[in-house]
């Protein structure tokens, strides 16, 4: 078998929050554009461009990701999931209802990044306590809330008191 | 933001690999993404081909050397590092900083190989690495050589990587009679270094590195030959610190001017020295 050979585009195949998904996509295509404007799944926001708000977050086989920091052609073959994918069956994810029960958004923009990192970490860590969800969330910025609500939310969830 | 068009290609071999970055000028590897993408976007590099480093799994793994020493693949993560019983057990600073670069999601991306290519004088791992006597194996066409830690940081955005080569893995010495530390002040926590400084002590004297004051980690060589006596007291190793930040030419810029990173290169090489002592003690 030969060296592949390099191309201005690539057809991907990869799973998105359970379907799988085939799609020609151009080498330069960033994994948040393809997720918003080729796929509809406007969930996922772009705050800085730069891989510093986390407003991007996915995952990316289990694990959180900046979606403007990779490429789409990188994502082939795995799996990700992105906000749409917490309440696929309709029903909101116990930390949704956290989120919701305990005022953790105001404008919302960043809301779905801090979602995908603190569903991250409740599956590695299902009772976090306050120190854990802050260094989990290091790479959200929230311009509204002064991030305590967003935390307690957070902690409420592995208290199983939300 | 839309990048400048460019070809993409997945090899699965490191021969591959190698020989894609040969055959293409302005090819460049892509490892994390979590430096070039941006880079990308900013257009302070354009490559034409980005040779994606992902499918190289024997890139991916940690593990020893016949002769003992920790090797970790070029493409191993920052998490990876994190949650090593290898690392843990040979040489745990590696994990201990790597655990403190940037946030969770650039951890689960970025690669150590890609930290020491970028060689930015910012970044976390290139002091370290130096202060730890590692070596770089780097894979060209023409075969393989090991290059080590003080050789391989050439400048700014360059290191003893060439062109058409690939790092392939990153060895370090196991701790012996050894201990480590590492310090600095970031922006903001967990943030970018505004100066920092790596140490290493054993029965031998200390290795110490300044991170952020020049373009490559700079060896705080008078310091080392002053604390060779092997006398590591609290008041030893403040005054063989003394006359370092007057020795180093460091830029200011809007975290700090050059006077408080010339300061701030002192108190970090005190501090990361005196961490060493005592964890040798353990
Ligand atoms: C918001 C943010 C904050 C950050 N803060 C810090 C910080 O404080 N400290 C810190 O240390 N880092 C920081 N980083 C950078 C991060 O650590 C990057 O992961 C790292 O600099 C590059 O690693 P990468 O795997 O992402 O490499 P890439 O971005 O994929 O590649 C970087 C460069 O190295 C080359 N390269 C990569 N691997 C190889 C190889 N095996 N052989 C040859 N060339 C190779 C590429 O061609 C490219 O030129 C930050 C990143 C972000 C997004
Ligand atoms: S939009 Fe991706 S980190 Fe800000
Ligand atoms: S709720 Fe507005 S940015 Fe977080």
């Amino acid at each position: 078998m030969g060296t592949p050979a390099p191309a201005r585009s690539r057809a991907i195949s990869l799973e998105v929050n359970g379907e799988a998904v085939e799609y020609e996509v151009p080498a330069r295509r960033l994994l948040v554009h393809f997720i918003r404007d080729d796929l509809g799944l406007t969930g996922t926001h772009v705050g800085c461009d730069t891989g510093n708000c986390g407003a991007c977050t996915v995952h990316v086989d289990g694990v959180s990701v900046k979606s403007c920091m990779l490429l789409a052609v990188q994502a082939d073959g795995t799996r990700i999931a992105t906000v749409e994918g917490l309440a696929a069956d309709g029903e909101l994810t116990a930390l949704q209802r956290s989120f919701n029960e305990h005022h953790a958004l105001q404008c919302g923009y960043c809301t779905p990044g801090m979602l995908m990192s603190a569903t991250a970490l409740l599956e590695q860590n299902p009772h976090p306590n306050e120190d854990e969800v802050r260094v989990a969330l290091q790479g959200n910025i929230c311009r509204c809330t002064g991030y305590v609500n967003i935390v307690e939310a957070v902690v409420a969830v592995g208290e199983g008191t939300s | 933001m839309l990048l400048r068009e460019v070809d993409y290609a997945r090899p699965a071999t490191v021969e591959e690999a190698v020989s894609l970055l040969a055959a293409h000028e302005g090819a460049r590897a892509l490892a994390g993404g979590q430096t070039l993408v941006n880079v990308m976007k900013a257009r302070a590099a354009a490559p034409d081909v980005l040779v994606d480093l992902v499918d190289l799994a024997e890139l991916r793994t940690i593990g020893f050397s016949s002769d003992g020493l920790l090797e970790i693949g070029a493409m191993v993560t920052y998490t990876q590092l994190v949650g090593s019983s290898e690392v843990e057990v040979a040489r745990p600073i590696l994990a201990e900083v790597a655990a403190t670069i940037a946030d969770v999601q650039v951890r689960n991306r970025g690669t150590v190989g890609g930290n020491v290519c970028v060689s930015d004088p910012t970044n976390h791992l290139p002091p370290l690495l130096v202060v730890l006597d590692a070596s770089f194996t780097i894979r060209g066409s023409g075969g393989e050589r090991v290059v080590p830690a003080d050789e391989f940081f050439v400048g700014v955005y360059m290191t003893a990587v060439g062109e058409g080569e690939l790092l392939t893995k990153i060895s370090v010495p196991p701790a012996s009679d050894t201990g480590d530390g590492f310090s600095g002040v970031t922006i903001g926590k967990h943030g970018t270094y505004v100066v920092d400084a790596a140490a290493t002590v054993s029965g031998e004297g200390a290795r110490i590195a300044i991170g952020c004051v020049a373009a490559t980690p700079v060896r705080a060589t008078e310091m080392e030959e002053r604390l060779a006596g092997g006398d590591f007291s609290e008041d030893a190793v403040r005054e063989a610190a003394k006359g370092l930040g007057a020795s180093l030419d460091p830029p200011s810029d809007v975290h700090g001017s050059a006077d408080y990173r010339r300061s701030l290169a002192e108190t970090s090489a005190v501090r990361a020295v005196l961490q060493a002592v005592e964890r040798r003690k353990r």
